[in-house]
């Protein structure tokens, strides 16, 4: 199963030897974490809510991974990401990407990461001073799919 | 038709109801109607759901847009656009 959402933390070092156990043909491993900051768009943030749709987020993420799969030359791949509340410093989402050479699983962690921030049904909701608020989607998460759709494709 | 709704994030708080089952009247066929029909119900509704706001739709689980055409029990849901990673 390349894709698994849940409340639990997760151990970078334990998920990648279990991904890479048995591969020798492995020759470069790419990790992406994504973690809580304390602070976004100009206030402190003491924690975070993520919300998700379940059934069609396990599907987004299954899809961007096959479409990852499909482009680059990846022995495998694997994304976990949290939800449920979770306070700064706090781990959010793990990309792996195993490959034979760097260069394909460095493109694929990042190609599922930027598909991720803007196809996958999750939500964010802050605790600041001011009160809870929802997160904002960035345009520069939208303008970081050019690159993937662009002049390269 | 019968179809089941499902309300995310900020939408759902707005609307304050997360999932409901509607008999749909025929001339509601595609995603983009079945918008423009919930906005009938006015107040939120007619706020959260304008032509003009951000929204981000899926059908059985998969993107879906305007002419995406609505089938008999299908799951349809709006939510904001996605905040992950």
């Amino acid at each position: 199963m390349p894709v698994r959402v849940q409340t639990d933390d997760f151990d970078l070092s334990e998920e990648v030897r279990r991904l890479r156990a048995g591969r020798p043909e492995v020759g470069a491993v790419v990790t992406f974490v994504g973690t809580v900051r304390d602070v976004n768009d100009g206030a402190s943030v003491a924690e975070m809510e993520l919300e998700h749709y379940p059934g069609m987020t396990e599907k987004a993420l299954e899809d961007i991974v096959a479409r990852a799969k499909a482009r680059w030359s990846l022995i495998d791949a694997l994304v976990i990401h949290r939800v449920g509340p979770m306070r700064p410093e706090e781990q959010i989402v793990l990309v792996v990407t195993l490959s034979a050479h760097r260069g394909e699983a460095f493109a694929a962690c990042e190609f599922i990461m930027d598909y991720l921030k803007t196809e996958a049904p999750f939500w964010k909701k802050e605790q600041t001073p001011q009160g809870a608020r929802w997160v904002d989607a960035r345009s520069s998460d939208d303008a970081a799919l050019r690159k993937w759709t662009g002049a390269q494709a | 038709m019968n179809i089941q709704l499902r309300f995310f994030a900020s939408l759902r708080e707005a609307l304050a109801t997360s999932q409901e089952t509607v008999a749909l009247p025929p001339r509601v066929e595609t995603v983009g109607a079945l918008r423009a029909y919930l906005r009938e119900r006015g107040g939120a509704w007619a706020d959260a759901l304008a032509p003009g706001r951000s929204l981000r739709m899926a059908c059985n689980q998969a993107m879906a847009y305007d002419d995406t055409p609505l089938t008999e029990g299908c799951e349809v849901a709006f939510f904001p656009p996605v905040t992950g990673g």
